[in-house]
């Protein structure tokens, strides 16, 4: 091997492990908000991923069958519309399910497990048991070239620069917000914001929603680089909650850590290593930090 | 003779007089039936569900959980021919009713449901099973209980039972073909082996592996198992950009399939660049996958719906009749669709439903009519059958570029691959 091709593959490696730090960071950061700012534990996540999944799916096929000239410019409409319908669905879950059981977390694992085979059946019989495919513009498809040997995936900075985008944009509401002040306080003492006039009842809806609205937004995004069926949000399930759990419940930039964490681990090994070895690897780190710390990496300071 | 041999019976068994006499006013009646030539107590001495109009057959598939992606083609296909089986007039002059059973994707639910289905359905046959988890899961079951499956899927070889015939292709069958082709097409020497990591593609690439190296004198460059459901393939498609090999070699399944092959195309490694040829892509997967990004890849199948013969052309049209014009057909499809034809040759070749019967008289059993052109069912009740190459198009369907001459033989126990 000559230097130039170590020096690419080196380059693309790196990009790997980006992007997979982009994933994961994706996919946790819906489950952050919920688990980490209200402490239910949403199994259904993944599946609020397959609705984002699921729009693109239909904007795809209304776009090439009513407007085949838009193909190019209908997917930012796609994503900001998956927010919107996930968000739409976790404002009822919480409303005819969640609500009731906030005095009971363990059953809200329970709960939402069975809403996540609900929605999975629903997805069935909606779309049908096979997998879809979307069809993507092109300039989301391929690689970027810049010299020979170097390709360096678009799909894979796309979701690079959308986990960007959504993370600051959470942080910014979460920190610089009415709404994320009101999350805060919530968090801190539910019965001292519910005394100074929050109305921690509204606030929880509206935390549940957004929190599926980014889940929404990120199986949007995975529809360019994962597959799109009626179980494909069980895919990440057990992915997000590893970040979320790993990077401490109550902390987003314990997340972004996290995330960071396992995806370098992950893709490194990998590379080193075989597929599943790589994988029994970053689990036994993990499972050794959480022995360790088992609050995880970053923990509230939160007066209990 | 019938009301004879029935009499004979007559102190013997209350329960057989009764069913005789009620066969007696349809023999008088209908002078060229089937219910002379093949009366209930003749083709049926071991107490299957079996009426002189009617025998029941049972489906066990999952319509529901993560394989029903899979598996619903199989339901289709094995319906279609049951429906066509009725309309020539059934079987031995008995229509086939179908009792549907869920496997939910949950393998201890398929040995639970089979148990149902010969206990207490006492069905004549089952079509069913798509894993071999699923399969080796009830076989213990059909043994004891003396049921007899058609399994529809190409698996791993390395199994043969008296009371299971496999439609779909054993390793071998799918794969030494394909790895020769590969060499003398394509001149492929390096190879490097992607797989998910479970018994199918593990197995499958010992095979190749033993192939490549002992028989072709090539060499494996890259052997990779990746988690099922892994949706990450970057680092492994750079570890495949530094081995450059000739062809990658590969039995990725489910999500992971998917994953896989958009980010390859992602990564730059397009099929002008490099060859590919897989055992797990049907047109079913390019559903998911989408056409464009498996284009000018390849697979090795026995099936594709674009075969052109008349056979296929038929079965082609009434799939999509029966299933809608967008519906298409996968080599598993293809495979489940022939179990009720097998059954009902062994069984008119039987002249009785009794599993042991049937069982005895499917070795030999030939089938003109298939989709995939002439099969034959060998004494190891898998089946000769052709193997061929297909090349992925941008509409999600195959061309098919080259097909062995002759039928391959089944062999799931191959010597020197073990």
């Amino acid at each position: 091997m000559t230097f130039d091709e170590i020096y690419n593959i080196a380059l693309m490696q790196g990009f790997a492990g980006l992007s997979l730090f982009a994933v994961l960071l994706l996919m946790g950061l819906g489950l952050a908000i919920i688990f980490g700012q209200m402490g239910v534990i949403n199994m259904a996540h993944g599946e609020f991923m397959t609705i984002g999944a699921y729009t693109i799916f239909l904007f795809s096929s209304l776009t090439e069958s009513l407007a085949p000239g838009l193909i190019q410019v209908y997917f930012p409409i796609a994503i900001v519309c998956a927010f919107l319908i996930a968000f739409a669905f976790g404002w009822l879950a919480e409303w005819a399910l969640i609500r009731h059981l906030y005095k009971r977390p363990l059953d809200t694992l329970l709960a939402t497990w069975g809403l996540s085979l609900g929605m999975q059946q629903l997805f069935r019989s909606t779309f049908g048991p096979k997998e879809v495919s979307p069809t993507l513009p092109d300039w989301l498809m391929g690689s970027w070239a810049p010299t020979e040997g170097l390709d360096i995936p678009i799909n894979g900075m796309f979701v690079l620069a959308l986990t960007v985008v959504v993370t600051g944009g959470v942080l910014l509401a979460l920190y610089k917000s009415r709404w994320g002040l009101r999350v805060r306080a919530t968090v801190a003492n539910r019965t001292m914001a519910n005394a100074i006039g929050i109305n921690t009842t509204r606030t929880d809806r509206l935390t549940f929603a957004i929190g599926c609205g980014v889940a929404g937004v990120a199986g949007a995004a995975f529809t360019t680089i994962g597959s799109t069926g009626p179980t494909s949000g069980s895919l990440y399930i057990v992915d997000a909650f590893l970040v979320v759990t790993f990077g401490g419940a109550a902390s987003l930039w314990g997340t972004v850590v996290s995330a960071f964490g396992i995806a370098q681990t992950q893709s490194i090994s990998e590379f080193f290593l075989s597929g599943s070895n790589a994988k029994v690897l970053t689990l036994l780190m993990i499972v050794t930090i959480l022995m360790l710390r088992p609050q995880g990496l970053f923990a509230a300071k939160v007066r209990r | 003779m019938s009301s004879k041999s029935d009499q004979s019976k007559m102190s013997l068994d209350r329960r057989r007089l009764l069913q005789g006499l009620a066969a007696l006013p349809l023999v008088s009646m209908s002078g060229l039936s089937f219910g002379q030539a093949f009366p209930t107590t003749k083709v049926n001495t071991t107490g299957l569900a079996i009426t002189d109009t009617e025998v029941t057959v049972g489906q066990l598939h999952s319509a529901t959980g993560t394989m029903a992606i899979s598996e619903t083609g199989s339901i289709q296909a094995e319906q279609l021919a049951i429906d066509e089986i009725n309309a020539m007039g059934g079987i031995l002059g008995r229509k086939i009713k179908v009792i549907k059973e869920d496997g939910a994707s949950d393998w201890p639910t398929f040995a639970e449901k089979s148990r149902k289905l010969l206990v207490n359905d006492k069905v004549a046959t089952v079509f069913g099973c798509w894993t071999s988890a699923s399969r080796k899961a009830v076989l213990p079951i059909f043994e004891k209980e003396n049921g007899l499956l058609y399994y529809p899927t190409f698996y791993e070889g390395l199994e043969q039972s008296k009371n299971v015939i496999y439609t779909g292709q054993e390793a071998t069958q799918q794969i030494i073909w394909g790895l020769d082709w590969a060499q003398k097409e394509k001149g492929a020497k390096k190879f490097f082996l992607v797989g998910s990591d479970y018994i199918w593609p593990r197995t499958s690439m010992k095979i190749a592996r033993k192939h490549i190296e002992n028989f072709q004198k090539g060499s494996v460059v890259g052997e990779e198992y990746y988690p099922l459901g892994n949706t990450n393939f970057n680092s492994l498609i750079n570890k495949i950009k530094i081995a450059k090999p000739d062809c990658i070699f590969c039995a990725v399944v489910g999500g992971s399939n998917v994953a896989f092959y958009k980010q390859l195309k992602a990564a730059g490694i397009t099929a002008n660049k490099q060859f590919l040829l897989t055992l797990s892509v049907t047109e079913d997967e390019m559903l998911g996958i989408g056409g464009e990004n498996f284009e000018g890849f390849y697979a090795s199948m026995k099936y594709f719906q674009s075969l052109e013969n008349d056979n296929n052309k038929k079965f082609v049209a009434a799939f999509k009749a029966k299933y809608g014009p967008k519906a298409v057909i996968g080599d598993v499809t293809q495979a489940a669709y022939l179990g009720p034809w097998l059954w009902k040759a062994a069984v008119e070749k039987a002249g009785s439903f009794d599993v042991d019967k049937v069982v005895a008289a499917s070795p030999g059993i030939e089938l003109k009519t298939a989709p995939e052109g002439y099969v034959k069912i060998h004494e190891n009740h898998h089946l000769w059958s052709k193997t061929r190459i297909g090349m992925g198009q941008a509409d999600g369907q195959f061309k098919v570029v080259a097909e062995s001459p002759e039928l391959i033989e089944p062999n799931p126990f191959p010597k020197g691959y073990q």
